[in-house]
C-alpha cells in the first residue's frame, strides 16, 4: 500500500450553537492513499462532510477543529488563513453536492475555471482561458470552446457537475475530495459522473475521496471504505470485505437496508440517528443496535482489527460475521 | 434587448394616457379648476368664467375635456397658471432641474452610504457592529423626514449662530436672497441640509437591504465554492458576493430613483427648496390645476421610465434573466 | 417558540415596556394630565414659557401646557393609528385572499390598481384622493367632513389595505402550492373551510406585522398631513401629534426649542418602539426561522 498522502489523527470537530456545544465528529482516524478511491459513508448527519470540511479549512466561524490532518507532509489544523488559502484549490480541492448552486450564476463557466488556475499559478489571462477550455474537453463536455463562454444556468445538472470538476483538477491537487457528487443527478447521469472522476483519477494520478451515503456508488469505484457513525469511523475494510463480511452491526444494517438482487425485501435499519447534542454513552449505535448488551454502553469502542477489517464494536467477534 | 426596450416604450404611452386620464378626473374632482380661477379671480364675469372654461378645454364631461387637455399638452399649447397667469414651462423646467440636483445629491449620499454600511452589518452577522447598524437604521426609518429637517434647522438656523456667532449652513433656498447668478459654493452650502435629511433616509433603507441580500448571498453554495478555490477573501468577497447582493439592491435603486422625482416634497417645502416637491404643494394648494397636470405628467413618465430602467439593469446584472 | 424567540429580541421587549407605558399614560388622561387641553397654564404672560414647575414641557404661543396637550395628541394619533390600521388590515385580507386564491381578472386588477397607487410618491396620493373623496359631497355623511379624525381613518384605511393585500395575496398563493392544502382539497374540503383553518393560521405572522407597520404609517401619515395642514383640524379644542409636530415649524426661527424637540421626541419614539416590535414579530413568526429549531 502506498503511503498516505492525506493522514487524519484524532480528528475533533465542534460546534457551538445556541443550545450548547455541538460535537459532529468525534476523533477519527483516516488516511488517504496516492492514486487510490477511498470512500466515506454514513447517514447524513454523521460527520463525514464536517471531517472534510474541517480539512479544507472550510467550516465557519462557529466551529472549533481538534485533531491533526496532515497532507503531504504539511498539518493543517491550526494552519494561518494564508496558508489554508495556498492549499486550498493547489493541493486539495472539492466537489460539492449540488452543481446547481455550486457554481457562481453571474460568472462565465470559463472565468469560474481560469480564476482558479490563476489562484495559484503565474498564467497569463489569456493561458488560463485556453487551459480552461482543454480542462473542460478532458471532462467531456462538447464544443468545449463555446461552452466555456457560457454561463452556469446555460447547462445541465450533469453538465454543471462536470464543470466543478474541470474546476476541482484545475491544478492537479493531490486530493480531490467529491461530497456527494451524485446525489443531486439522475440515475444516468450519476455513473457517467463517476466515470469521469475515475477518468481523471487516472490521469492525474489524485487520490480521491469519495463521501457518500449510497454504498452502490462505492462498489462501482472505490477501493477502501470507511464507514462512519455518529462522528466516528465504525469499520474501515477493502471493498469486497465490507460487502462480502460486514464485521459492524450498522455496516450489515446499511447493507441490509440496499436493494440488490436475490433480496427478499429490504430491511431498514430500525430508529433514528443519534442526536448529536447528547449522544448516548458508549457505542453511539447501540440504541439502534439487534446485538446491543450492557458492555455497550460502557467506553466508546475502539477500531480493532477482525480479519482483514477494523471495526469498532465489542462484540464484532460474537455476533460473527453472519450475512 | 433593443427591441424589449423599445416595445416597453411603445406600451408605456398608452399606460401614460391611462394614469394621466385617472389623475385628470381625480384632480377635476378634488380641485376644481373653475372654483380656483373663481377664487383667485373674485371679480371675474361670468363671461370671463366661461371664456376660461372654453379656452382651457374644461369640458363639464371629464372625457372630453381630458382629449382637449391632451391635444393641448402634446401640441404643447398649455394653459398657463391661474394664478399670475403665468408661462408653466419655464417653472416645471426650474423646479425639476434643482430637485435632479437635490435627488441625485442625496440618492449617492444615501446609497453608497447605506450599501457600504449594509456590508459591514453583514460581514459579522450578530456581532456588535451589526447590531449598531441595524438599530441606527431602524431609528433612521423611524425618523420622518420632517422632523430631522426641522431638528436641523433649529440647530443650525438658531443655536449655531447663536452658540458660534456665523451661520454654518443655510436652511433656505437655494441662493441667499437677492443673489443673481451661478455661484457654486452657496449652491452647495445650500444644498448641504435637504441632502443630509433626505439621505438618512436613504441610508437606513440601503443599509438593511445590502445586509440583507448580502447575507442571503453570502451563505449560498457558490460562496463555499469560491472559498474552496484558495482565492482571497477579499476576492471572494468582491468578486463572488457583492456582485450578487447588488442585483437586487440595484433594481430596487433604479425603482427609487424614479420616485425621488417627485418625492421630496417633505424636504423641499421644510428647506424651501425650489424643486417640484414645493412646485406641487403650492400649486397644489392654490388648486392650480394648470400647472399640477403637466407636473403629473412628468412624474408618471420617469416612474415609467426607471421602472424600464430596473427590469433593463435586471437582465444586464443576471445572466439567467433574459428580456423578450 | 414563537414567542420566545419575540423576547430574545432585545430592543422589542424594552418598546414593549415604552410603548406600554406611553398607552397608559394616554388611556388614564383625566388623571395624566395636568391641563384641560386648551387650558393655560396661568394668567398672563403665559405663552412661549420654557419647561419649568408648573408646566413639565413649556407652553405654546397662547399659554397652554405641552406635556398635557402631548397627552392629549397622543391620544388621537394612536386612535387613527390603531383604527385605520385594523380597517386596512379587514379589507387587506379579505381581498388578498380572494385575489390570490380566485386569481384571474380579480386578481390582476387588484394588483395593477395597488401598483400603480404604490408607485406613486405617497403624499401626492393621499392630498389628491383627499380632495377629491372631500369634493365628492354624497360621500360626507359616511367618511366624515374633510378635516375630521373619521376622515382621515378612512383615508389611511384606503391606502393601508393595499401593502396588506399583497402580502397576504403572496402568502395565499405560496401556501396554495403546499401539501396540506392540496390534501386538504383532495378529501373534498371546501374553499371557505380551507381559508378558515388553513391559510388564515397560516398567514398570521405576516398579518401581524403588516398591522404593527400600518399603525406606524398611519400615525406618521397623519402627522406629515397635519405638519402641511391637510390634517384634522383642531377647531373643537382637540389636538393630534402631527398637529404638535406641526407648530414646532413655527417653533424653529424663534428658537423656543421645547415647541419642536418634545413632539418630535414623541412621534419618532412611538414610531421606533412599533417598528422594532414589528421586526420582532416578523423574525418571530417567520416559518423559514422556525425551520431552524
Amino acid at each position: 500500500m502506498a503511503s498516505p498522502v492525506l493522514q487524519i489523527r484524532d480528528l475533533k470537530v465542534t460546534f457551538s450553537t445556541p443550545l450548547g456545544p455541538l460535537v459532529a465528529v468525534r476523533g477519527i482516524d483516516l488516511d488517504v492513499s496516492a492514486g487510490e478511491m477511498t470512500a466515506v459513508v454514513g447517514e447524513s448527519g454523521s460527520g463525514k462532510s464536517v471531517s472534510f470540511l474541517a480539512a479544507m479549512g472550510l467550516l465557519p466561524k462557529s466551529a472549533t477543529v481538534e485533531g491533526s490532518v496532515v497532507l503531504d507532509g504539511q498539518q493543517l489544523v491550526g494552519a494561518s488563513a494564508k496558508v489554508m488559502r495556498s492549499i486550498r484549490g493547489r493541493l486539495m480541492s472539492m466537489i460539492f453536492q449540488d452543481p446547481l448552486s455550486a457554481l457562481n450564476p453571474v460568472h462565465r463557466i470559463g472565468a469560474q475555471i481560469s480564476e482558479m488556475l490563476r489562484a495559484h499559478q503565474h498564467m497569463t489571462e489569456k493561458a488560463a482561458r485556453s487551459r480552461a477550455v482543454e480542462l473542460l474537453e478532458i471532462v467531456g463536455i462538447p464544443q468545449p470552446g463555446d461552452r466555456a463562454l457560457q454561463y452556469p444556468h446555460e447547462f445541465s445538472g450533469g453538465m454543471r457537475q462536470r464543470v466543478v470538476i474541470a474546476m476541482a483538477i484545475a491544478n492537479s491537487p493531490k486530493v480531490l475530495i467529491a461530497d456527494e457528487p451524485t446525489t443531486a443527478l439522475d440515475v444516468t447521469v450519476q455513473a457517467q459522473i463517476l466515470e469521469v472522476i475515475q477518468k481523471v483519477q487516472a490521469q492525474f494520478g489524485t487520490a480521491v475521496v469519495l463521501i457518500t451515503h449510497d454504498l452502490g456508488v462505492v462498489a462501482r469505484v472505490c477501493e477502501r471504505v470507511n464507514v462512519m457513525y455518529a462522528g466516528r469511523v465504525v469499520e474501515r475494510s477493502g471493498i469486497h470485505d465490507v460487502f462480502d463480511r460486514p464485521t459492524h452491526p450498522y455496516t450489515r444494517g446499511l447493507l441490509a437496508s440496499l436493494p440488490h438482487a436475490g433480496a427478499d425485501r429490504l430491511v431498514p435499519i430500525v430508529g433514528f440517528p443519534p442526536n448529536m447534542l447528547k449522544p448516548p454513552s458508549g457505542c453511539a449505535f447501540r440504541t439502534r443496535c439487534l446485538h446491543a448488551v450492557d458492555a455497550c454502553g460502557h467506553g466508546i469502542p475502539e477500531l480493532q482489527p477482525i480479519g482483514e477489517s477494523m471495526t469498532a464494536c465489542v462484540r464484532a467477534k460474537e455476533v460473527g460475521v453472519s450475512t | 434587448m433593443l427591441r424589449y426596450v423599445l416595445r416597453r416604450l411603445a406600451w408605456a404611452v398608452p399606460t401614460l394616457v391611462l394614469v394621466t386620464f385617472l389623475v385628470y378626473v381625480a384632480l377635476r374632482i378634488g380641485t376644481n379648476p373653475v372654483e380656483s380661477y373663481k377664487r383667485i379671480n373674485p371679480r371675474a364675469t361670468p363671461a370671463k368664467i366661461q371664456q376660461y372654461i372654453d379656452v382651457n378645454g374644461l369640458d363639464p364631461n371629464y372625457v372630453r375635456g381630458y382629449f382637449r387637455w391632451l391635444v393641448n399638452f402634446v401640441t404643447l399649447d398649455w394653459p398657463r397658471s391661474i394664478k399670475g397667469s403665468r408661462e408653466v414651462w419655464p417653472q416645471l423646467k426650474d423646479a425639476l432641474a434643482n430637485t435632479l440636483r437635490l435627488g441625485t445629491a442625496a440618492s449617492a449620499v444615501g446609497i453608497v452610504a447605506g450599501l457600504m454600511l449594509g456590508v459591514f452589518a453583514a460581514l459579522r452577522p450578530g456581532g456588535r457592529r451589526d447590531v449598531a447598524v441595524n438599530t441606527a437604521a431602524f431609528v433612521g426609518i423611524s425618523i420622518p423626514p420632517y422632523v430631522s429637517a426641522i431638528l436641523l434647522q433649529l440647530l443650525f438656523a438658531v443655536y449655531w449662530s447663536r452658540w458660534f456667532g456665523s451661520t454654518l449652513f443655510p436652511t433656505s433656498g437655494v441662493y441667499p436672497p437677492g443673489q443673481m447668478g451661478f455661484d457654486l459654493g452657496l449652491m452647495l452650502k445650500h444644498m448641504v441640509l435637504p441632502t443630509v435629511v433626505v439621505a438618512i433616509q436613504i441610508i437606513a433603507v440601503y443599509s438593511r437591504y445590502m445586509r440583507s441580500s448580502l447575507l442571503d448571498v453570502l451563505s449560498s453554495e457558490y460562496m463555499r465554492t469560491a472559498r474552496s478555490k484558495g482565492i482571497s477573501e477579499r476576492r471572494v468577497l468582491f468578486k463572488h458576493g457583492l456582485r450578487n447582493a447588488l442585483i437586487p439592491v440595484v433594481t430596487i435603486a433604479a425603482l427609487d430613483i424614479g420616485s425621488i422625482v417627485g418625492g421630496l416634497i417633505i424636504t423641499e417645502n421644510i428647506f424651501s427648496y425650489p424643486g417640484m416637491g414645493k412646485y406641487f404643494l403650492s400649486a397644489f394648494g392654490e388648486g392650480d390645476f394648470p400647472l399640477l397636470m403637466p407636473w403629473m405628467v412628468i412624474i408618471v413618465a420617469s416612474i415609467l421610465i426607471f421602472n424600464l430602467v430596473a427590469d433593463v439593469s435586471y437582465a444586464w446584472l443576471d445572466p439567467r434573466i433574459r428580456l423578450d | 417558540m414563537a414567542f420566545n424567540r419575540f423576547v430574545s429580541h432585545r430592543a422589542a421587549v424594552v418598546s414593549v415596556f415604552i410603548l406600554a407605558t406611553l398607552v397608559i399614560f394616554v388611556a388614564l388622561s383625566p388623571l395624566t394630565a395636568r391641563y384641560g387641553v386648551n387650558d393655560a397654564v396661568q394668567a398672563p404672560p403665559n405663552y412661549f414659557l420654557s419647561p419649568r414647575a408648573n408646566a413639565w414641557l413649556g407652553t405654546d404661543d397662547i399659554g397652554r401646557d405641552l406635556y398635557s396637550r402631548l397627552i392629549y395628541g397622543v391620544r388621537v394619533s394612536l386612535v387613527i393609528g390603531l383604527f385605520s390600521a385594523i380597517i386596512s388590515v379587514v379589507i387587506g385580507c379579505l381581498v388578498g385572499a380572494v385575489a390570490g386564491f380566485r386569481g384571474g381578472r380579480f386578481d390582476d386588477i387588484v394588483m395593477r390598481i395597488t401598483d400603480l397607487f404604490l408607485a406613486f410618491p405617497f403624499l401626492v396620493t393621499l392630498l389628491v384622493m383627499r380632495n377629491m373623496l372631500g369634493a365628492i359631497s354624497w360621500l360626507t355623511p359616511v367618511i366624515g367632513k374633510l378635516s375630521s379624525v373619521r376622515f382621515i381613518i378612512v383615508l389611511f384605511s384606503i391606502f393601508g389595505w393595499m401593502g396588506v393585500a399583497r402580502i397576504v395575496r403572496g402568502q395565499v398563493l405560496a401556501l396554495k402550492e403546499r401539501e396540506f392544502i392540496e390534501a386538504a382539497r383532495a378529501v373534498g374540503a371546501s374553499r371557505w373551510y380551507i381559508v378558515r383553518r388553513h391559510l388564515l393560521p397560516n398567514s398570521i405572522g405576516p398579518i401581524m406585522v403588516a398591522l404593527t407597520f400600518s399603525v406606524v404609517s398611519a400615525i406618521i401619515g397623519e402627522s406629515t398631513l397635519a405638519f402641511f395642514g391637510y390634517g384634522p383640524q383642531a377647531g373643537d379644542g382637540a389636538t393630534s401629534l402631527g398637529i404638535l409636530v406641526g407648530q414646532a415649524k413655527g417653533a424653529v426661527n424663534t428658537g423656543f426649542w421645547w415647541l419642536a424637540l418634545f413632539p418630535c421626541l414623541t412621534l419618532v419614539t412611538i414610531a421606533l418602539t412599533i417598528n422594532f416590535i414589528g421586526d420582532a414579530l416578523r423574525d418571530a413568526t417567520d416559518p423559514r426561522m422556525q425551520k431552524e429549531e
